[in-house]
């Protein structure tokens, strides 16, 4: 990797959102450079989701903007911003639960793939193609997770999975419409130590191998700690903090967000 | 608590890799509880089918329904076999738009109503328009998924129940169009228009029912085939996506809108087809044989044969025309129609588990009538239990309370058909609150009562009967297998 000036590839510009009266993030500026990994930590209610919900699409900004290699995806709906290359996985896990494992993973490569119905139901040569290379892809994504997600489980269907390998194949699943950017919501939540430590060294891998940037969500701060280059704090949608682990772990601030006010109140 | 994984043997997985055997994730409960299940007649019998090549299930069903017109008359050909190929491929259309995208649509039967209507047009003396098949039918096709379209529109803004209701009012809005408004007599109003050309492409004429089913055929196996790999298709995938959860796949880059409207689309335009087809074998097109009535039936069959099976549509559509046919009040095997009602029943009575229930509930239900009939002969005289069953076979009234028609007015004894009637109705909802073998002890007077409504008064009406008993039917399936014969099992929240 080379270590010139970054390039910034995902760019909020004094973002806002409300619900009715209630401000959920206000006034937010935040750049996540390509090959970066950006956590946002911040309590619950902070804005993260919604946050994530912007930038997809899923909601839309009253005010700011949102670039993505200096291209706006404001206003756009969520499946063109998802072609334009940003991908993301569910805090409450969001898979495609009757259908099987590998069908799930090749279901998301919907954008990138263009043979019509017609053809399809023809199955004419370009079909053919096209399927191979699906199915191809598909596999190349779940061998990402090694022995977990492999073999005899790609035609089960995915509600069959454990908690755990629902959260990895959420997120094969969202790297299969190869995204430049992938935002993973919690992507440790409800995993065991062992299965944490697992996460923590696949989200690197992510990055170093696959060639992903990474805007993550994570309440666990060994994961945290582990994998970020930057982390955003998030309270009440306004960034309190921004810098390395160590710096932002000991921001007053944070500390403040996550234990409440000084210790005046409590003494 | 936190999350449990199913299988607690798993916790410690980075270092003990897995063996590689084919029940790993399988803890032993399971797997003991799923081999005691495999090895029931039914278990076994799916297995064998899903074992077989999807190719092989569909020659097999071509080969036996080609062989049909050999062995059955003109008359049982029309009304068991084109038929039956008839609103198998309407179901496979619906298939597609319930099954695949989950599209609640109750105005399905308009798109048809529009391709009968559209095929009428343009092939009948009403305009002295008389077009061949191969411009007509794909004519009709393109209309009805017109409508298809504008209909999935709505399903852009609405979900689930509230696109039920919008489809319906469509459908109810097609049928007094038709019926009703009729403007410039340009549907014929509720006479319909007549005389319509039969099915002629490029000037050969299909006339006979065995044209006619063998045509059906085809089309329906082509059908079958390209809705198949429809599915297996990127299309499919993003159907069976958005159905499972829309907000999901539209973040996975499926455009959730379009793709519901296409499934919208290619249903009605299959539904045009068929409507066409129907249209022409019948030489007319009638708006209220496109009401709800034949909705229902087609929902039946696909709801019988599993939501997004299509093997399970030609189970579904045979089971229910023959049933329909059977019921007909015009069938001449009026013995058919009692096995048909009394194999439900027993049916029925066969899913209660355990297996020692159903047996001593039939015991019991034998003995029963038997001691009511003899009460009933002695209390009240011999009148009350010598009447003859309508549907023929005597030896019943030996068993069961049939009084005879009153001498006079010859009329049956409207109060004790009421009474009968209610006194089921009591029965069913005692029966369904209670708890045990007393559910067990209940359901043998609900049964006789059954049987004594059935011989006494339902015999006689095919029609009220038959959607009693496709009612019966659902209810039945619903306990017994949710997701249909055919269908697979659905998870909806792990």
């Amino acid at each position: 990797m080379d270590e010139s000036a970054p390039k910034p590839l995902l760019e909020l510009r004094g973002l806002s959102m409300a619900f009715g009266g209630l401000t959920v993030i206000d006034d937010l500026d935040l750049v996540v450079n390509e090959h970066e990994i950006v956590s946002v930590i911040g309590p619950n209610g902070a804005g993260k989701t919604t946050l994530f919900n912007l930038i997809t699409g899923l909601y839309r900004p009253e005010k700011g903007q949102i670039l993505l290699g200096g291209e706006s995806l404001v206003g756009l709906q969520p499946h063109t911003i998802t072609n334009r290359g940003v991908a993301r996985t569910f805090q409450t896990l969001r898979l495609f639960l009757n259908m099987s494992v590998i069908e799930n993973v090749m279901a998301s490569q919907y954008g990138k793939t263009k043979v019509d119905i017609v053809r399809s139901m023809l199955r004419t040569p370009g079909w053919r193609k096209e399927e191979r290379q699906i199915r191809s892809r598909a596999e190349e994504k779940l061998s990402f997770f090694g022995q977990r997600l492999m073999g005899y489980r790609w035609s089960q269907p995915a509600y069959s999975l454990s908690y755990a390998n629902r959260r990895r194949l959420e997120i094969a699943r969202a790297m299969a419409t190869e995204p430049r950017i992938l935002l993973l919501d919690e992507p440790a939540a409800g995993m065991n130590p062992v299965e944490t430590h697992e996460i923590t060294e696949l989200i690197a891998q992510l990055r170093d191998k696959g060639g992903y940037t990474i805007l993550v969500i994570e309440h666990d701060m060994h994961v945290v700690e582990g994998i970020s280059d930057r982390v955003v704090a998030l309270d009440h949608g306004i960034k309190i903090a921004e810098g390395s682990f160590e710096h932002v772990a000991t921001d007053p601030k944070v500390v403040e967000a996550y234990l409440g006010t000084k210790a005046t109140v409590t003494k | 608590m936190s999350e449990t994984p199913e299988t607690p043997k798993k916790t410690p997985p980075a270092e003990t890799p897995e063996p590689q055997t084919s029940r790993i994730g399988v803890d032993s409960w399971v797997a003991e509880s799923e081999a005691r299940r495999s090895r029931t007649p039914a278990a076994v019998l799916g297995r064998g089918l899903e074992r077989t090549p999807d190719a092989v299930k569909l020659l097999a069903f071509v080969g036996l329904a080609s062989s049909v017109p050999f062995w059955t008359n003109e008359g049982d050909l029309y009304i068991f076999g084109t038929l039956t190929l008839l609103y198998a491929t309407l179901g496979l259309g619906l298939n597609v738009v319930v099954g695949l995208a989950g599209l609640l649509d109750l105005g399905y039967i308009a798109s048809a109503g529009m391709g009968a209507y559209t095929y009428a047009e343009l092939s009948s003396p009403r305009f002295g328009l008389h077009w061949p098949a191969e411009a007509t039918i794909p004519i009709a096709m393109a209309v009805a998924a017109l409508v298809g379209a504008f209909l999935g529109f709505a399903s852009r803004r609405l979900l689930g129940d509230y696109y039920a209701i919008v489809t319906l009012f469509f459908a109810q809005a097609f049928l007094f169009f038709t019926n009703t408004t009729n403007p410039g007599n340009f549907t014929g109003g509720p006479n319909g228009l007549p005389q319509l050309d039969p099915i002629t492409f490029f000037g050969y004429k299909l006339t006979s029912t065995k044209q006619i089913y063998y045509f059906l055929l085809i089309v329906m196996a082509l059908l079958a085939v390209a809705l198949y790999f429809a599915n297996k298709s990127r299309t499919g995938r993003a159907w069976r996506a958005q159905r499972e959860d829309p907000l999901a796949a539209e973040v996975m880059s499926i455009p959730v809108n379009r793709v519901k409207i296409l499934a919208a689309v290619f249903g009605a335009a299959i539904a045009g087809l068929c409507g066409a087809i129907l249209a022409a074998i019948e030489g007319a097109a009638v708006s209220s044989d496109y009401g709800v009535p034949f909705l229902i039936i087609i929902y039946a069959i696909v709801i019988l044969g599993g939501f997004g099976s299509i093997a399970g549509v030609f189970v579904g559509a045979t089971i229910i025309n023959f049933t329909l046919q059977f019921l007909a009040p015009q069938n001449d095997h009026p013995e058919v129609k009692r096995w048909l009602f009394y194999g439900t029943i027993v049916l029925f009575v066969m899913a209660i588990k355990p297996v020692i229930r159903p047996a001593v509930v039939l015991a019991a239900t034998v003995g029963f009538g038997f001691a009511v009939h003899a009460i009933v002969a002695a209390t009240w005289g011999h009148a009350w239990t010598s009447g003859v069953p309508d549907s023929g076979g005597a030896w019943i009234a030996r068993w069961a309370v049939i009084p005879r028609l009153d001498p006079v007015t010859g009329l049956g004894h409207g109060n004790f058909n009421n009474c009968v009637y209610i006194g089921l109705v009591v029965a069913i909802v005692a029966t369904a609150s209670l708890k045990g073998w007393w559910r067990v002890a209940a359901l043998v007077p609900t049964l006789y009562l059954t049987v004594l409504a059935w011989e006494n008064m339902l015999a006689q009406n095919g029609g009220i009967t038959a959607y009693l008993l496709f009612g019966a039917m659902l209810i039945g399936l619903m306990a017994w297998r949710p997701q249909g014969l055919l269908g697979s099992a659905r998870v909806e929240i792990v």
